[in-house]
């Protein structure tokens, strides 16, 4: 008996019992659908992450912060500089294994960016280098980013993110339209700035599907007073990472220092120090030989006073890992115990029919069907229904996933990928066989004369 | 040479410590072409001796030649082979399976020899042809009456040509008339040459055939044959005397 009737014979088989066979299929089922929809939710958790990763400058990027004296240092305190702007003519000039750097100096405490009557919430007000677009991975879409004569001229010219822009000009689903600001001017900490740019709207691929889909759908009517809803929930520029991004405010550092630090009007000590300076390697693998190298032109200009420390990616690069891994680990284990659970209930099943067929085992083994026939004839059923199984839980796994992006929509589209289906499949069908075997087993070995005799 | 040669064949049984020799040095020849008939009441062992025969189950001692086979010493796959292709089964519940039509109840010993599928096909309906039942190839066993059926298992039993067809109470379960039907095959096929055994516990069955063989305690009680006419009566004489 070749493989072909063997399989001819289980299908029979199968299609004989349809109602039970499906039964039986539903455990692989689900266990296969949810394992698919298991990977799909960590995948799409994993693409999500790695979105903010990209969004906050990638692994190449590295902060270099202000960071209290060592206490062996302390008696230098008075002569510890922080970090100022020669630090960054320092580093472009001595250390070429950075590539970009361009500093960060915070507008002072509760600046207030109003418009009209119309206050942000909050603002990051930054002033920077021009190079901060490319370190920072912003891009302009209206307008222009300020260039070294705004910086050396030190003008009132910002470029600002959408967050700002919808609160100060009311945003497209308030106001129906896009409001390009370019042009006007906003107050920002009492002083009149011009708009010259205006950076896209960063959000997820899951965010701006939704807000795709909202254009379509009709508004809802404001209920009640007129009020802010706060930050909490569905919040304006959607997730965190990139509700910051979006409240940015640039301006050039020569503005900031003159305007806001430097000894002018009520501000009697001038503040000269820069809260952040922004790296970019010129390469992630020598990620640690350029932090040294940078680390040796800080000292020089620092007067080996070690006030700076390095902040990079890598921490949060490997958390997403682990989350990413123990996620996909914790998850797979319960879908694995899903399908192992729909093996024992072929098994059962597949005893239970064996026993309903000793008569027929009997007739089969007395008309000529060895051993090794009867085994592949039951482990072919067993392999079959799994196989089934499986292809039904691929397809049933689609649209489970369907259906959870659209019970989940906030949460971070779930992609199916084809290794976790091929994964999948094989694991059931790698059931089945070993679902199989035990009954087989049984089968095989019933004694012609009894299995005739047995009523 | 005879088709099938039984030698002092012994088939002993352990029940709770007890010994129970179901056959007891028992010798017999069939040769080819032979219609005989093994009678016996319940429990003389004639089922075991169809189950040796037809190479089901093993002696404990003794040996058995089939066709020149020697069977006693032959594995599991070495009788399943044998099985399919020497041997023919016709039971008394008819034993087809319900969920295959006619036709490929039919086809199923050819399956496990692996016979084309279109080489099954026409030798199955030539089967079907031999008894009758040509036009019900695609109905289910269910859906014929058990004469039907009891014809069914023989074309079944006839279509790998087997050396020898084992009929064990092949009329058990239907009435007379339909009964009388299925002997009147067999004695059609016989003589066309087949070689059949009816095992059987009713003498008037068995007397349709030219050779009887009754069993009694594992033992040859007493052997009739049709063709020694008058050899009986002394053999008879014999044991009357012993």
């Amino acid at each position: 008996m070749n493989l072909f009737n063997a399989i001819t014979v289980g299908f029979k088989e199968i299609w004989a019992h349809k109602f039970r066979s499906l039964l039986t299929a539903l455990g692989i089922i689900l266990g296969v659908s949810s394992l698919v929809a298991m990977s799909a939710t960590v995948k799409g958790m994993e693409n999500g992450m790695r979105e903010a990763l990209i969004a906050i400058g990638g692994l190449e990027k590295v902060r270099i912060e202000q960071q209290d004296i060592p206490s062996e240092q302390q008696h230098l305190a008075d002569q510890a500089v922080g970090l100022t702007v020669h630090d960054l003519y320092a580093l472009k000039a001595s250390a070429p294994l950075i590539r970009l750097v361009s500093p960060e100096m915070r507008g002072p405490r509760n600046t207030r960016v109003t418009k009209g009557g119309k206050t942000t919430e909050w603002a990051n007000v930054i002033g920077t280098w021009p190079t901060a677009i490319e370190l920072n991975q912003h891009t302009i879409e209206h307008g222009r980013m300020f260039n070294e004569i705004d910086d050396e001229s030190a003008r009132n010219v910002c470029v600002i993110g959408t967050n700002i822009r919808d609160q100060l000009f009311g945003d497209e689903e308030q106001v129906g339209r896009e409001i390009i600001p370019i042009g006007d001017t906003i107050s920002i900490g009492g002083e009149p700035f011009v708009v010259i740019g205006m950076f896209e709207r960063y959000e997820s691929e899951t965010e701006k599907k939704r807000r795709e889909y909202m254009k379509t759908q009709p508004k809802l009517e404001q209920t009640g007073p007129a009020r802010s809803r706060g930050w909490g929930g569905r919040g304006r520029g959607g997730d965190f990472v990139f509700r910051m991004k979006n409240s940015t405010i640039y301006m050039p550092l020569n503005t900031m220092y003159l305007k806001f630090k430097s000894a002018v009007g009520t501000n009697s000590l001038p503040d000269p120090r820069l809260d952040v300076i922004n790296l970019r390697v010129t390469d992630i693998d020598a990620l640690e030989p350029a932090l040294q190298q940078a680390r040796n032109v800080l000292m020089h200009t620092h007067k080996a006073i070690e006030d700076f420390s390095f902040m990079t990616q890598e921490d949060w690069s490997k958390n997403i890992t682990t989350a990413i891994d123990n996620a996909r680990l914790s998850g797979g284990i319960i879908a694995i115990i899903g399908l192992l659970v729909g093996g024992i209930g072929i098994m059962n099943i597949m005893l239970a029919s064996i026993t309903e067929r000793i008569r027929e085992i009997g007739i089969r083994k007395a008309i000529g069907a060895s051993n090794s026939n009867i085994f592949v004839q039951i482990l072919v059923e067993s392999t079959f229904i799994a196989l089934l199984g499986g292809l039904a839980g691929l397809a049933t796994s689609y649209g489970l996933v369907k259906v959870m992006v659209m019970v989940l929509p906030e949460n971070n589209t779930p992609q199916i990928t084809p290794m976790a289906m091929v994964v999948a499949f094989a694991f059931s069908a790698l059931v089945g066989v070993v679902a199989g075997i035990l009954p087989a087993l049984k089968a095989a070995r019933l004694d012609p004369i009894q299995a005739l005799r047995y009523e | 040479m005879s088709l099938v040669e039984l030698r002092n064949v012994s088939k002993i049984y352990q029940l709770g410590g007890e010994e129970i020799r179901a056959l007891d040095d028992l010798s017999l020849d069939i040769e080819a072409g032979e219609f005989i008939s093994i009678i016996g009441p319940s429990g003389s062992g004639k089922s075991t001796l169809m189950h040796i025969l037809g190479c089901l189950d093993t002696p404990t001692q003794g040996t058995l030649r089939l066709d020149g086979t020697e069977i006693q010493n032959a594995s599991k796959r070495e009788l399943a082979r044998i099985r399919n292709e020497k041997i023919g089964f016709v039971f008394q519940f008819f034993n087809l399976l319900p969920k295959l039509n006619v036709m490929e109840n039919v086809e199923l010993p050819m399956i496990y020899s692996g016979v084309s599928g279109r080489e099954r096909r026409e030798r199955s309906m030539e089967a079907l042809k031999l008894v009758d039942l040509e036009n019900r190839a695609r109905h289910r066993p269910m859906q014929l009456s058990g004469g039907q059926q009891q014809r069914v298992a023989i074309a079944r039993a006839l279509v790998n040509r087997p050396k020898i067809v084992f009929a064990d109470e092949p009329t058990g379960n239907l009435d007379s008339h339909t009964g009388e039907a299925i002997l009147t095959l067999f004695r059609k096929l016989s003589q066309e040459g087949r070689t059949i055994a009816l095992v059987t516990h009713d003498p008037e069955i068995a007397a349709v055939t030219p050779r009887r063989i009754e069993i009694r305690d594992g033992k040859v009680a007493k052997q009739v044959d049709a063709r020694l006419a008058g050899l009986d009566r002394v053999r008879n004489a014999d044991s009357a005397l012993a």
